[in-house]
């Protein structure tokens, strides 16, 4: 029997890797090893629908096991890999077993990076990351009435949208000038500050954690570089994520912040292709681009598959995201770094606009404040390549679809 | 729990019980019916799980403004009965309700 094409890790890359080489025409044995115990599942909904109660545990499942063994995967959940052995193409399991692979697809994801201080591991404490983070979460939730959350990224606010929302005292502590500052421009860093100080939250920008403060094992307190004390009895931290490379940079596969893959998802070993969280992109220009969001585990995912059966099918859409925070939809496509003009569409009062980024003369961004009629196509736009004159943009009369298919 | 049917792209028809409050879309994809994206994993911010509605549609309320506008830019030809899956909550009056899902979703 030939051994199998293994897909280590099970969440939304994984899956689209395996499911992308059945739909291929790979015919072959596939196993799947999650390390969590479930069937792959939605993680966006977890900051959201799901801590409001608006979806179960049920809902978020992207497929049953039904499904999944319909289609001849093999899905082996609650174990973990622990070393790669690409000599003899062998994986190491930590309950000791092994396993021979014809190819590998590594899709294990990434990690909250934890907060490197005293009392980040007193009760009360939480990533949000896993289903099993979030139901510990939602447990303490109904007991808890002073919010601190550690970091003003898009999980930190949309779990501050969500206590909000649960009628809980909010504080949002960022160490940056702004929020959201790897993610989006200062305008809609301060779009969003706005937004939750609209809403009630206490947002403290420039704000360094130095110490949380504990009463018999249990989160009481958050104090700040500047001398202040919060006090809490749930702390949320959301400082980013750290990709889970450590079982391919063992292996020797080339890393950094990530494992390293190209376009068409393949690492520096033939034998192994790599998706979703867990990589840094090479870029044409030699740049690494770390991108942590469905599209990317989808489309890599896609990449990876196509690799394993000798095809090219390189990534090259234009990144796109979304959040949802309180009635706030926002849609980004692109990337705005290096932007140095904006021309606004719509309406920043009436929190309905969309943000165009250019460079010089070129569109490279666009972001989206609840005007899907205009973001769908602005997507279009991108990926066709086209810029449109900033006048042109602005004029609310015509729609931004008219500006495609002249 | 409301029945639905599916036609696949193929012609493939799959019928699934869903329990009540659950989305068109999960009760598609979670058992793999074929058609369905859904990236966004139903939060309306993708438009990629377009689906036709061949029956029921009375029983159905309207779509909001953002499903509208999503719908604008499905993949697939937009037909008057058009609708974005993961917007369709399963209730008893849906019992029996056919959709039928578009050649493409992206």
């Amino acid at each position: 029997m030939t051994a199998p094409i293994i897909i280590v890790g099970a969440g939304q890359a994984g899956l689209q890797a395996a499911e992308s080489l059945r739909s291929e025409g790979y015919a072959g044995s596939l196993t799947m090893i999650g390390d969590e115990p479930h069937t792959p599942y939605h993680r966006p909904p977890l900051s959201k629908a799901y801590l409001l109660g608006e979806f179960t545990a049920a809902q978020l499942a992207i497929r049953t096991p039904e499904a999944l063994a319909k289609k001849g995967i093999d899905l082996r959940t609650g174990i973990t890999v622990s070393a790669i052995d690409r000599a003899t193409k062998r994986l190491r399991l930590t309950n000791g077993d092994e396993l021979d692979y014809a190819h590998l697809c590594l899709a294990t994801g990434a990690r909250p990076r934890p907060l490197p201080l005293a009392g980040a591991d007193l009760d009360g404490v939480f990533p949000l990351r896993t289903l099993a983070d979030t139901q510990a979460i939602a447990a303490r939730l109904p007991s808890a009435s002073h919010v601190v959350v550690i970091g003003g990224g898009f999980i930190g606010l949309e779990f501050a949208a969500v206590a909000r929302k649960l009628g809980k005292a909010v504080v949002v502590l960022e160490a940056a000038p702004r929020l959201m500052p790897r993610a989006v421009t200062p305008m809609m860093s301060d779009f969003f500050r706005d937004l939750h100080i609209a809403h009630g939250v206490q947002v403290e920008l420039g704000a360094s954690v130095c110490a949380l403060l504990g009463e018999q094992g249990k989160i009481a307190a958050v104090h700040t570089g500047d001398g202040r004390e919060f006090p809490a009895d749930l702390v949320l931290v959301g400082i980013g994520i750290l990709p889970n490379a450590e079982l391919a940079q063992q292996a020797g596969l080339e890393c950094q912040h990530g494992i390293i893959v190209d376009a068409c998802s393949r690492t520096s070993d033939p034998a192994i292709v790599a998706a979703g969280d867990c990589t840094a992109r090479r870029l044409a220009d030699g740049n690494l681009l770390r991108l942590e969001s469905v599209q990317n585990a989808v489309e890599q995912g896609k990449s990876a598959a196509a690799a394993l059966l000798g095809k090219e099918r390189p990534f090259t859409a234009n990144p796109w995201f979304w959040s949802d925070q309180y009635d706030i939809k926002l849609q980004m496509v692109g990337l705005a770094a290096g932007c140095d003009r904006t021309v606004v569409r719509g309406d920043l009062a009436a929190r309905k606009f969309s943000a165009f980024h250019y460079r010089g003369r070129t569109l490279i961004a666009v972001d989206s404040i609840n005007s899907p009629e205009d973001h769908m196509p602005a997507r279009k736009l991108l990926d066709l390549g086209l810029s449109p004159a900033a006048d042109e943009l602005a004029d609310l009369s015509r729609p931004v679809n008219a500006l495609i298919s002249r | 729990m409301p029945r639905i049917t599916y036609i696949e792209p193929s012609g493939n028809q799959t019928e699934i019980d869903l329990p009540e409050g659950w989305s068109l879309m999960q009760g598609a994809t979670s058992n793999g019916v074929e058609g369905i994206e859904a990236e966004c994993g139903g939060s309306c911010a993708c438009a990629t799980c377009h689906c036709y509605v061949e029956s029921h549609a009375d029983r159905l309320p309207a779509p909001s403004e953002t499903e509208l506008s999503m719908l604008d830019h499905v993949a697939a030809e937009r037909r008057p009965n058009s609708r974005l899956s993961c917007q369709l909550k399963a209730s008893a009056d849906l019992d029996g309700m056919v959709v039928r899902l578009p050649i493409c979703q992206s």
